[in-house]
């Protein structure tokens, strides 16, 4: 394995591992929120009880997330060097921005988790209202940074050296907030389905109303992000397509430059032969899509230098899996609220709680996906048209083994993440049956 | 160097010396752990617990943001570290991942002694040995050891940590850690057995920390010439390490005294920062000492700057960020810490 393939990956495995914590602790406050104002409203105990359980998930994802981001944040430098060398100086804004929210994220997390008891109940609701909005921002903040890589702005390239840095322009690159608003709501609704499936699980297993009650709440937030979702994509794809034409080419698979360019579905994109088998064509559409004009001429693979190609394959695959959850997603999300709204008996069929099931972790896939799209996408560029990622590489020897060492501690925690997952599913459960037996 | 170089230089050290001070302690209890014995185990465990949960992701937050502020203000320090001293990186961040999940899944999974024995033994050895290869990374950028121009493999990334001197720093951390530990739980503990417990294991500390610390300053005289020079030149380097001394005495006898908390609290806490004051002090604008044999200039802080709107830049974000940290971390200290404080001086 070469040097650079591996720490490609040692990067692919880290953020993919620690995207799923952030997503979470981007989405789950705000649903711990609504759940615990319900019971400040209401006084519904089972809402309250909800909000307990869901903050011991949230204190176990966040602790993970934590911790392999501080990790993160050392990996940049240990293997792309000569990415942030120009890099850190001119995106250091978002970053010492996402720090700031991070911080306060953490604080308000403290208080809220171990604050039951100390704090009158309307200001410790306050404090995860505060740790949503301190995860949403930070979120953005960091998705600024990584727009500036798709997008570069704020400074003058000058014989390989950066100057007359600007850091304002450079955070509000041109990518930056469709990016980040794309990943917030994306988080929306992979928290959402995958906390629904799993009340929707439990419920099946024991017919008791705070599942209920969970499994409403989340997938309420996961369907209107999910209804929103697919408009900021097609924004996202147009403004990809503007900035650059070599990612929407790999994403689409689109060989040939041409006019009334077709949209592929699916498909097995063949890199040496320039062409792209089994796909259903639907005529006129990526012209449509990418600039609004089904005449409009979209800039194949084929017509660029062989060193600014993608890789096809791949991009290509991770965004037809991306698109094609986001579309499952949109149309389950409608027909969910329209069952919540005129068939609440119909919502609760066990029919309808298998499908939820089984969509568990789509958002997820969906996440991991758009990422692979976006990353896999841009290369071989690291600052997109102007330094690549082979320049940037670390000099040092060992990669592969530091990859290997991240695989296995990542695995490894995977693992026990999920055990422990399990294990607060049946403690829930035996709480429940025993505070249920109690009341008869 | 520009007004907000200066400042940045302060905010990078403000950070180091919180996060010695907050994360360090939060090692250092772990480190406790290892020697809490037969019944008192589970009482120890249950003080730390409850002392560290609420505050431990903030206390670990100033790490990011000396991260930050180094790649941002200082990208020249920032690639220096990360590559020359890659390995004991590493270390460091496989014992953080590890400490921190290990603190959470305890607690919230323990249904067998088996498996909570598992987590404990995890966060207690991860906090060992994050805090050793803490101490190593501080100390090796001036311990003169680094080598641009190595090279074999063991010169460039092996010999410029793993040496005698920057091992006595590492332990030196870990003697200063469990120190700040135990004296602050000595004000946690509210009940007679526990803060004698503490109280020995403060005492104990603070006798390792004063014998490392004389270790740190063989080390020096024998294998790094250069160092032990700047130490015994620098008016900065003796004062600090001469108050901070001193100072281990009154800590010392109001252990005994039992003093309201917060004395006992600050007066470690400024004996740590006084040794980062003497260790960065001594060198201060250098950054990172290279090898006399590698007849490379020093790295200031000037050359490893910035440009100056990114130096301007991240000044602003940094004052507008400790204007809203701030009086968030007071609350969250007052809601969680201001009890033990009560309790304690109404005690007396």
């Amino acid at each position: 394995m070469t040097d650079l393939l591996a720490a490609r990956l040692q990067m692919a495995l880290s953020l993919g591992f620690h995207i799923i914590f952030a997503a979470i602790g981007v989405a789950m406050p705000v649903l711990m929120a609504t759940s615990y104002r319900e019971y400040l409203r209401t006084g519904n105990a089972e809402a309250k009880q909800l909000t307990k359980a869901w903050s011991k998930g949230v204190a176990i994802f966040f602790a993970v997330g934590a911790v392999s981001g501080t990790a993160l944040s050392f990996e940049l430098g240990l293997l792309w060097p000569g990415f942030m060398k120009y890099a850190g100086p001119i995106i250091g804004m978002p970053f010492s921005w996402e720090g700031t929210a991070f911080f306060l994220e953490a604080i308000a997390l403290g208080i809220f988790l171990y604050g039951w008891d100390k704090l009158q109940p309307k200001l410790h609701w306050l404090s995860a209202v505060a740790v949503g909005i301190a995860g949403i921002t930070s979120a953005m903040f960091v998705i600024c940074a990584n727009g500036w890589m798709n997008s570069p702005a704020g400074f003058t390239w000058n014989g390989g050296q950066p100057t007359d840095v600007d850091p304002w322009a450079a955070m509000f690159n041109d990518a930056a907030f469709l990016q980040g608003l794309h990943m917030v709501i994306a988080s929306f609704q992979a928290v959402g389905c995958a906390v629904a499936g799993c009340h929707a699980w439990l419920y099946l297993k024991r017919k008791h109303r705070i599942h209920e009650k969970g499994l409403k709440i989340a997938f309420v937030v996961a369907a209107f992000s999910s209804i929103a979702q697919p408009i900021l994509g097609d924004l996202s794809a147009k403004s990809v397509a503007k900035r650059q034409p070599a990612k929407l080419a790999a994403m689409e698979a689109h060989f040939e430059t041409s006019r009334g360019a077709p949209l592929l579905l699916g498909g097995l994109p063949d890199e040496v032969a320039g062409e792209t088998r089994y796909a259903i064509k639907v005529p006129k559409m990526l012209s449509m899509l990418a600039y609004g004009d089904f005449e409009a001429e979209v800039k194949g693979l084929n017509d660029f230098p062989a060193t600014e190609r993608p890789p096809v394959a791949v991009t290509h695959i991770a965004f037809q899996i991306m698109v094609a959850i986001g579309t499952l997603l949109a149309g389950v999300g409608v027909i969910g609220l329209w069952l919540l709204k005129y068939r609440p008996k119909g919502f609760m069929n066990p029919l309808w709680l298998k499908i939820l099931v089984f969509l568990t972790p789509t958002g997820f896939i969906a996440i991991e996906a758009g990422w692979i799209v976006t990353e896999v996408g841009r290369q071989p560029w690291i600052i997109y048209g102007y330094l690549r990622t082979a320049d940037a590489l670390t000099r040092r020897p060992g990669v592969t083994y530091t990859l290997a060492l991240y695989a296995a501690l990542y695995s490894i925690l995977t693992i026990v993440v999920a055990v422990l997952l399990t294990r607060q599913f049946s403690l829930l459960d035996r709480d429940l049956s025993t505070s249920d037996s109690a009341k008869e | 160097m520009a007004l907000s170089t200066l400042g940045n230089t302060v905010f990078l050290a403000i950070a180091l010396v919180f996060y010695i001070l907050f994360g360090g302690a939060d090692f250092g209890a772990g480190i406790l752990e290892l020697f809490s014995r037969g019944d008192q185990r589970r009482a120890h465990r249950d003080l730390i617990a409850s002392a560290i949960a609420p505050v431990w992701e903030a206390n670990h937050i100033w790490l990011i943001l000396v991260v930050v502020i180094l790649f941002v203000g200082f990208p020249e320090i920032y690639l220096e570290l990360t590559s020359w001293l890659f390995i004991p990186l590493m270390c460091l961040l496989v014992g953080i991942i590890l400490r921190g999940c290990a603190f959470t899944f305890r607690h919230y999974d323990t249904l067998t002694p088996r498996l909570e024995g598992l987590y404990a033994w995890t966060y207690s050895l991860s906090s060992l040995w994050s805090a050793f290869f803490l101490g190593i990374l501080a100390g090796a950028p001036i311990a003169g050891t680094i080598n641009p121009l190595a090279a074999s493999f063991q010169d460039a990334y092996v010999t410029p940590w793993c040496n005698p001197l920057c091992f006595s720093i590492g332990l030196f951390t870990v003697s200063i850690c469990t120190m700040l530990a135990s004296v602050y739980l000595v004000a946690e503990a509210n009940e007679g057995q526990m803060t004698a417990h503490f109280r020995k294991r403060a005492r104990y500390a603070a006798l390792l920390t004063l014998a490392t610390g004389a270790l740190v300053f063989i080390a020096a005289r024998y294998y790094s010439s250069a160092l032990f020079n700047n130490f015994t030149t620098s008016y900065t380097s003796i004062l600090a390490f001469a108050i901070a001394t001193v100072l281990l005495a009154p800590m010392w006898w109001s252990l005994e005294l039992r003093p309201s908390p917060t004395v006992l609290r600050i007066t470690s806490g400024v004996i740590v920062t006084l040794v980062l004051v003497g260790w960065y002090g001594a060198h201060f604008p250098i950054a990172i000492y290279y090898s006399a044999t590698s007849n490379t200039p020093n790295l200031t802080f000037q050359a490893a700057a910035s440009q100056l709107p990114t130096q301007n830049s991240l000044f602003s974000a940094l004052i507008i960020g400790v204007i809203i940290i701030f009086p968030a971390l007071f609350i969250l200290l007052k809601i969680f810490k201001s009890a033990t404080f009560k309790t304690k001086s109404e005690a007396n």
